[in-house]
């Protein structure tokens, strides 16, 4: 297929239909909108439908019963709708319905700046809902990878029964970028687990091998009940300790046993880094900028940028911190992900390198940082 | 089927711990039974039926049938509903609501569900109060009536559920009390019938905190009251508008036939499906477009 200049909204629209998403709900809200309008357009010629709820809770609501109707989902919003989703985002992580959530960052508290970038959602893409919940949350830096990360997406989505959370920046949602899309068919595209044992015997919440239970759709013959109640391995409500603590531990273990699969990161000349920046979106991309001129002048930087920052890749940041002296930690935020970071390495290790106005982290603020200055 | 298959007993799930959670003489199970009933009227297949609800007493009423059943959060039963019948259009989905449910809190998804004319079917049990939590005021707790938080007398007029619902879209709205269960039966029957948003509003009570806080009475006192409270639609058109307005008023208020929202927005996947150009194609890559 032809080589196009796409936006990374635009790109969110096509990842999703490539994944097989056949359902959006949405609510207008900048600087998301275009991925509604888009798969307004194009769903119905997939023969899926989209429609516009009267708000982003009702938007989340739609899109998680969907799913049980074994229709793939998803909504896209910012800040003030991210705000007002974290409500079903714990109803969907409760009853294990897999969705996808993109939330475009612009710049908050509250309504903020509606059109300028920010990456201050972090900690609320992590914590915002209430409750130890376990969550899956990605981070795309170009219009290619907007795509590619939508379709992992779903497909973490689909595999472990959680809500997956795109967070974007808004540079990468309105900038347009070279982008060859690659033919549906050759993507890897990953579907619920079905059952087809005998519906009397069937436990939606059961104790299942990798810990993620089958889940056929409503109207398939398999009757059975979901609730944001904690639940016994039937679905049914319980106020019993021996069945809270398993479902409690079952569902932080679907997701802690299979991080070699889920945390998606790129290492950049580590190898001989005495200083590696880690950054996520946007900002990666002035830090590689900033690396290829501080190379230039014989400093040995290194570069991880992180794909997926929750669960946070503790591991790798780990390991940086055991060779590099110092790490550097660019974010359009006042410095929220650095937390993680200083927890995994030690706080004397990390430098912080922050703005919260609505513009990006330029290449020099980052090479300032690393020249000491 | 026989009829040991088709008695109460065959909806309800074995499995489940019973008994119920509501106090002994609450009106959902009587709304409960009529739901049932009318079901097993229909000769309906459960794999076909979708029960969702949202938070309070009522919310716990699907758990108990054998059906798909969704429990959802705390107003939003509607707009989990509208999901799932665009999902799998072929299921019958009831919604099963609370007064405060589904007029404070899931009031923007009530009037909404409504005017989009998704084909549901909602049934609001209406004991004007908030029972789970203890007795605190909801959106009809009638003016002048005592509620935990209303320990002077409420000053808030009530909303008219049913009248809500018409002037918001509805196709198919009726109301009746858990007193007359009977005509309960028929009403949901009717709605789940009805191609479009239907509404039936049951009139109910909660003898524990409206009925003590008011000084009413036990259940069977305020069974007794729903009954000398209500009247029949064409009763009431006798009547003058203030002597109407201390009645409930039973009946089919409003049954209008409009297309739904499904069959309208078949028609938007056939236009969108014939525009579909050989550019579009292939952005959407080979085997893109089903």
């Amino acid at each position: 297929m032809a080589v196009t200049l796409m936006q990374g909204n635009e790109a969110v629209g096509w990842g999703a239909l490539a994944a097989g998403c056949r359902f959006y709900a949405g609510y207008p809200i900048t600087p998301s909108s275009e991925i509604a309008e888009m798969l307004s357009r194009e769903l119905p010629k997939y023969g899926g439908k989209f429609i516009q709820m009267e708000d982003e809770i009702a938007s989340l609501a739609a899109c998680i019963g969907a799913s049980v109707g074994g229709v793939k989902s998803m909504t896209a919003t910012s800040g003030p709708g991210f705000s007002l989703m974290q409500e079903h985002i714990g109803y969907a992580a409760m009853t294990e319905v897999p969705c996808v959530i993109v939330s475009v960052q612009r710049l908050g508290p509250s309504t903020g700046q509606p059109t300028s970038p920010s990456q201050g959602d972090v900690m609320q893409a992590r914590w915002g809902t209430h409750g130890d919940h376990p969550i899956i949350v990605l981070y795309p830096n170009s219009v290619p990878k907007a795509f590619g990360l939508t379709v992992t997406a779903f497909n973490l989505a689909e595999k472990y029964r959680t809500p997956v959370i795109l967070l974007m920046d808004e540079v990468i949602a309105h900038m347009r970028e070279r982008f060859e899309m690659p033919p549906f068919e050759s993507l890897t595209v990953i579907d619920r687990m079905g059952t087809n044992v005998p519906p009397e015997w069937y436990k939606p919440y059961g104790d299942t091998i990798g810990d993620v239970p089958p889940m056929p759709s409503f109207g398939s013959g398999y009757r059975y009940h979901i609730t944001g109640l904690f639940h016994d391995v039937m679905g049914y409500p319980t106020q019993r300790l021996d069945e809270i603590n398993p479902l409690v531990e079952r569902m932080q273990r679907k997701i802690n046993n299979h991080l070699e699969d889920i945390l998606l990161f790129e290492e950049e000349e580590t190898d001989d880094a005495n200083t590696v920046i880690i950054a996520y979106g946007v900002t990666s991309r002035s830090a590689r900028h900033a690396m290829r001129l501080a190379r230039n002048h014989r400093h040995n930087i290194g570069l991880l940028t992180l794909y997926t920052i929750w669960p946070f890749p503790e591991e790798a940041v780990m390991r940086i911190g055991r060779s590099a002296r110092r790490v550097i930690v660019p974010e359009m935020n006042l410095g929220q992900l650095a937390l993680e970071v200083e927890r995994a390495v030690g706080k004397h290790k990390v430098v912080r390198v922050n703005r919260a106005d609505g513009e990006m982290i330029s290449p020099q603020m980052i090479l300032q940082a690393i020249e000491g200055r | 089927m026989d009829k040991d298959e088709r008695s109460a007993y065959s909806y309800l799930r074995t499995t489940k711990k019973f008994p119920n959670i509501w106090c002994s003489g609450c009106g959902i199970g009587i709304v409960m039974g009529a739901l049932i009933r009318a079901i097993d009227r229909m000769g309906l297949d459960k794999n076909k039926i979708a029960l969702v609800s949202g938070i309070g007493c009522s919310g716990r009423m699907p758990v108990y049938m054998d059906f798909n059943t969704m429990h959802t959060t705390h107003g939003r039963a509607l707009a989990f509903a509208t999901g799932l019948k665009l999902a799998k259009p072929e299921l019958k989905v009831v919604v099963i609501m609370g007064d405060g449910d589904a007029l404070a809190i899931g009031g923007n998804h009530f009037i909404h569900a409504a005017r989009r004319n998704i084909d549901l079917t909602a049934i609001v049990i209406n004991n004007q109060i908030y029972g789970m939590t203890g007795g605190q005021y909801s959106p009809t707790t009638p003016l002048e009536m005592r509620a935990t938080t209303a320990p002077y007398g409420h000053v808030e007029p009530p909303f008219p559920i049913c009248e809500l619902a018409i002037a918001a879209g509805a196709t198919y709205v009726a109301r009746s009390t858990v007193y007359h269960a009977v005509e309960l039966d028929k009403f949901i029957e009717h709605a789940i019938q009805k191609v479009g948003f239907s509404l039936v509003e049951a009139v109910s009570y909660c003898h524990t905190t409206f009925g003590r806080l008011n000084k009413i009475g036990s259940a069977v006192e305020m069974m007794h009251q729903l009954k000398e409270m209500s009247i029949s639609l064409s009763a009431a058109e006798k009547l003058t508008p203030e002597e109407r307005s201390l009645k409930i008023i039973r009946g089919v208020l409003h049954n209008i036939d409009k297309p739904d929202y499904s069959s309208l927005y078949d028609k938007v996947i056939e236009r969108a499906k014939a525009s579909v150009t050989g550019k579009e194609y292939m952005r959407a890559g080979p085997g893109g477009l089903e």
